[in-house]
C-alpha cells in the first residue's frame, strides 16, 4: 500500500523502531568495543531485564522501579559474570569467548523457563502513556514514543559516561594498552568489570522499558540478538554512534520494505548487512584494524 | 568354544532350528507375526515391540515462538500414556480393547524439543529410531515440521501421528501413508468460520491479513480468503506477511492502519498471536477493526487477558466448556485439570485423541506391524472423540471431524477465570472438507 500518508506514518515507524534497536545494540557494542568479547548472552540479558523489572513491577505497581530493577538486577548479573567468568577468556581465542557467553545465554533463558514457563508475562505501559497519541498522519501508541524520548536520554547518558569522564578515558587508554594503563597504577581489570557491568545493564535497561511494547518470554531475547547484530554490522563492530546509525537505518529498512512487500521486509535488512559487509568490511562507522 | 560340536554348529542354533521345526510341524497354517513371511522387517518392526514395553516419540517445541502450545501437547501426550497404561475408562471408550497398555505391552514416550523447526524434529526422531526403536512419532505444532515428518515417516517406515498443523498441504499435496492427522486446519476452519463472519459482518467487507510466512499461514490465508471472496464478496486489502518468531508487528499493523480494513484476519499462531493481538491494540486497531482468528491458539486468550479477545470470532478444535455436550469431553477435561490443575486447551485435546486413536487402531488391528495398522485405520470406521463421533478419510488419512466456532466473552461474562470463549456452533466436518484430491494429495506405499 504505497502512499503519501502510510508512507510518512512507516517512515516515523522506522524511527521509533530504529531507536529501540539502537538502545539495544548500543550494550553490545559497548562490550564488544572495549573488551573485544562479542557477547552473544546479549539477549538472555535483555530478558533478564525484562524478568526482574516485571518482578519489581509485580510487587510494587511501579514502573520506575521496575525499570531501576531491571537495570541495576542485570548490572549486577554483568558484574559477577565478568569476574567469574568473562575475565578468564580474555586472552584466549574468539571461538572460546563466542562458546562461552553462547553457553550462558542458554543457562539464563532455561533458568528464566525453568521459574517462570512460556507464558508471557506484561508490564503494562506507565499510566498516562497507555493511550493512543492522533499525529496528523496517524494514530500510534503513546508508550512508542514516549520511548523515543527515553531511548534518547538513555543514549546520551551512556555517551556521556563513556566518552566524557574520566572513567570513559581509562577505558578508552585500557584499550588502547591495558599494559601501560597497568604501570599507571590502575586496576584494568576493574575497569572493565565496570564496563561489562555498564554493557550489560544496557540490556537490561532495554528489556525492560521494552516490556510494554513486546511481552516477555524466556525466548525474548533471541530474535533481537539476530537484530542486534545485524545493526552492529551495517554501524560498525564496537562503534558506539555505529549503533545508533545501523539502529536507525535497520528499523527504516524493515518499515519502508514492509510497505513495499511485507514478506521482504527482513530480507531486505539482510541484503543491506551483506552490501554493507562487501563495500565497507568494517561497517559504516567502523574503523579498521581493531583486533 | 564348548559349546560347539565337531562340525562346528553351535548348539544354540541346532536347537533353535530344531524348535521352530517342530513348532512349524505342530501348528499347520500359522500366519503369526512371528514367521509370517509376509511381514518383511521395516522400519523399526519387529525389535520395537518385541520387549514388555513399545515407545513413541515426540519431538515437541518447548522453546521459541510455539513453546507454550508444545507443552501443551505434551500435556496431554503424558495423560494419554498414563491411561492406556492403566486402562482408564475414557481411553476404553475410544479404543475399547485397550487393557492396561496395547496389545499386553506397556507405552512409554520419550520427548526431545524441536524449537518448531523441522530440522531439530527431524534429527530428534532419527536418534529416537536408532536409540528407543520407537513404533510411531509425534509433535509439530508447525506445519513445517508436519510436512517434514510426514516426508520422514514414509521413508523410515515408521507411524507419523501429527500433532497440532494447520496447513492444507499436511493432508493435501504432502500427506503420507504413514501419517495421519486429527485435528481441524486452514480449509475446514475457512469453510466453518466463513458463514458466520459474513452473517456477523456482513457482504463486500474490506479485510486485513496477518499471515505468518509458511505453509500453515499462506494456506489458511489463501482457503480463508476464498470462501469470503467467494460467499461474501469480500476484499483483501492488504495481506501482512511476517516471518514465524516476529516479535515487533509495528511496521505491519500501521500498513494495516493506512488500509481501510473492516476486519483484521489474524492467522499468526503462537507467540506471533500473542504479540500480533497485543499490539494491535495499542495501536488503536481493535476494538474500531474487528480481529477474526481462523485457526485458534492454546493460552491465546490467557495470556492476551479477556479484554482483548471479547467479541473475537475464532475457529478451533475443542474448547473445555464442550463437556456439556459430549461425555467423552467431560471425562477429560476433568481428569487433565485433576493432574494440571487447570483446563485443557486444545493442543492436549489433540495430542490425546491421536494417543488413544493410535492405541485403537493397534488394538483392533491386532498387531504393531505397520502396513497392518494404516490399514486399521483406512477403514474408515466410526468412533467416539470428545466432539462426538468421527472417522478417517482413507484417500489422505484426514480425521472426518467438526470444526468448532468459539467468539470471545466479555469479561463481566465469565462465569470463572477460564470461561474465555462461548461455543457458537459446532459445525459438521464433512460438508467443510475439500474433495480428497483437490489438493493434490498422492498417498505413498505400504511397505
Amino acid at each position: 500500500m504505497i502512499n503519501w500518508g502510510n508512507f510518512v506514518s512507516q517512515l516515523f515507524n522506522g524511527l521509533v523502531l530504529g531507536a529501540l534497536l539502537a538502545l539495544i545494540s548500543s550494550g553490545l557494542t559497548i562490550i564488544y568495543g572495549t573488551l573485544g568479547v562479542l557477547n552473544l548472552a546479549h539477549g538472555a540479558l535483555f530478558m533478564l531485564g525484562g524478568f526482574a523489572g516485571w518482578m519489581a513491577y509485580t510487587y510494587t505497581g511501579s514502573f520506575i522501579l521496575a525499570v531501576i530493577a531491571g537495570s541495576l538486577f542485570v548490572m549486577v548479573v554483568g558484574f559477577i559474570v565478568e569476574r567469574v567468568i568473562i575475565r578468564y577468556f580474555y586472552d584466549r581465542p574468539h571461538e572460546d569467548q563466542l562458546l562461552v557467553t553462547f553457553g550462558l545465554g542458554i543457562v539464563f533463558v532455561e533458568g528464566a523457563r525453568f521459574f517462570f514457563g512460556s507464558l508471557s508475562k506484561i508490564v503494562p505501559a506507565p499510566a498516562g502513556l497507555g493511550g493512543i497519541l492522533n499525529l496528523g498522519f496517524m494514530f500510534y501508541p503513546a508508550y512508542r514514543v514516549a520511548l523515543l524520548g527515553i531511548v534518547v536520554v538513555a543514549l546520551v547518558a551512556l555517551y556521556i559516561v563513556l566518552y566524557r569522564t574520566r572513567i570513559g578515558m581509562i577505558v578508552r587508554a585500557g584499550i588502547e594498552d591495558s599494559v601501560m594503563v597497568d604501570a599507571l597504577g590502575i586496576d584494568v581489570y576493574k575497569v572493565f568489570m565496570l564496563v561489562f557491568g555498564i554493557g550489560a545493564m544496557a540490556a537490561g535497561f532495554a528489556g525492560i522499558v521494552n516490556a510494554p511494547v513486546v511481552s516477555i518470554t524466556p525466548d525474548v531475547g533471541e530474535a533481537y540478538l539476530v537484530q542486534t547484530f545485524v545493526v552492529v554490522v551495517i554501524g560498525g563492530v564496537g562503534s558506539f554512534p555505529g549503533a545508533v546509525l545501523g539502529g536507525l537505518i535497520a528499523g527504516e529498512i524493515i518499515s519502508i520494505t514492509s510497505m513495499i512487500n511485507p514478506g521482504y521486509s527482513y530480507v531486505m535488512l539482510f541484503v543491506a548487512m551483506t552490501l554493507v559487509l562487501v563495500l565497507r568490511p568494517y561497517g559504516l562507522l567502523g574503523t579498521a584494524g581493531r583486533d | 568354544m564348548s559349546s560347539h560340536d565337531k562340525n562346528g554348529v553351535s548348539r544354540r542354533t541346532l536347537l533353535t532350528v530344531g524348535a521352530g521345526l517342530a513348532g512349524s510341524f505342530a501348528l499347520p497354517g500359522f500366519s503369526g507375526q512371528v514367521l509370517a513371511a509376509d511381514q518383511p522387517p521395516m522400519g523399526t518392526w519387529p525389535d520395537g515391540s518385541k520387549g514388555s514395553t513399545v515407545t513413541i516419540g515426540a519431538a515437541v517445541p518447548r522453546t521459541g515462538a510455539y513453546a507454550a502450545q508444545g507443552e501443551d501437547e505434551l500435556k496431554g501426550m503424558q495423560l494419554a500414556i498414563e491411561h492406556i497404561n492403566e486402562g482408564h475408562p475414557l481411553i476404553k471408550k475410544i479404543a475399547p480393547k485397550v487393557s492396561k497398555g496395547v496389545l499386553g505391552k506397556k507405552v512409554d514416550l520419550v520427548v526431545a524439543d524441536s524449537g518448531a523447526k523441522p530440522n531439530n524434529a527431524v534429527q530428534a526422531q532419527q536418534r529416537f529410531i536408532n536409540e528407543n526403536k520407537i513404533v510411531a512419532m509425534t509433535g509439530s505444532t508447525s506445519s513445517a515440521v508436519a510436512v517434514a515428518l510426514n516426508k520422514f515417516a514414509e521413508r523410515e517406515k515408521i507411524l507419523y501421528l501429527v500433532a497440532i498443523s494447520g496447513s492444507n498441504d499436511t493432508t493435501g499435496k504432502d500427506c503420507a501413508r504413514y501419517s495421519f492427522r486429527q485435528c481441524f486446519y486452514g480449509e475446514t476452519a475457512a469453510n466453518a468460520i466463513g458463514p458466520v463472519l459474513v452473517k456477523n459482518f456482513g457482504k463486500n467487507k474490506k479485510a486485513a491479513f496477518m499471515t505468518p510466512d509458511y505453509t500453515y499461514g499462506h494456506t489458511v490465508t489463501k482457503s480463508v480468503n476464498d470462501y469470503l471472496a467467494k460467499n461474501g464478496g469480500w476484499t483483501m486489502v492488504t495481506n501482512q506477511v511476517s516471518p514465524l518468531g516476529t516479535s515487533d508487528f509495528s511496521q505491519y499493523l500501521t500498513n494495516i492502519a493506512n488500509s481501510g480494513a473492516d476486519v483484521i484476519v489474524n492467522v499468526n499462531w503462537g507467540r506471533d498471536a500473542v504479540l500480533s493481538v497485543q499490539q494491535a491494540k495499542q495501536f488503536g486497531l481493535t476494538p474500531k477493526m474487528k480481529m477474526v482468528i481462523p485457526y485458534q491458539i492454546p493460552f491465546l486468550a490467557k495470556e492476551v487477558g479477556a479484554e482483548l479477545t471479547e467479541g473475537v470470532f475464532a475457529a478451533t478444535d475443542f474448547w473445555w466448556t464442550l463437556e456439556d455436550k459430549y461425555p467423552l469431553a467431560k471425562m477429560f477435561v476433568e481428569a487433565f485439570d485433576k493432574k494440571y490443575g487447570y483446563k485443557p486447551e486444545w493442543g492436549a485435546e489433540n495430542a490425546y485423541m491421536q494417543f488413544a486413536i493410535w492405541a485403537r487402531m493397534v488394538s483392533e488391528a491386532g498387531t504393531f506391524y505397520p502396513p497392518d495398522v494404516i490399514k486399521q485405520y483406512e477403514k474408515g470406521e466410526k468412533f467416539d472423540s470428545m466432539v462426538g463421533e468421527v472417522h478417517f478419510r482413507p484417500q489422505d488419512h484426514q480425521l472426518v471431524r467438526p470444526v468448532v466456532i468459539v467468539k470471545g466473552k466479555a469479561p463481566k461474562d465469565m462465569k470463572n477465570k477460564e470461561d474465555f470463549w462461548e461455543v457458537m456452533e459446532v459445525v459438521p466436518g464433512e460438508p467443510l472438507m475439500q474433495k480428497p484430491d483437490a489438493f493434490g494429495c498422492h498417498l505413498g506405499d505400504y511397505t
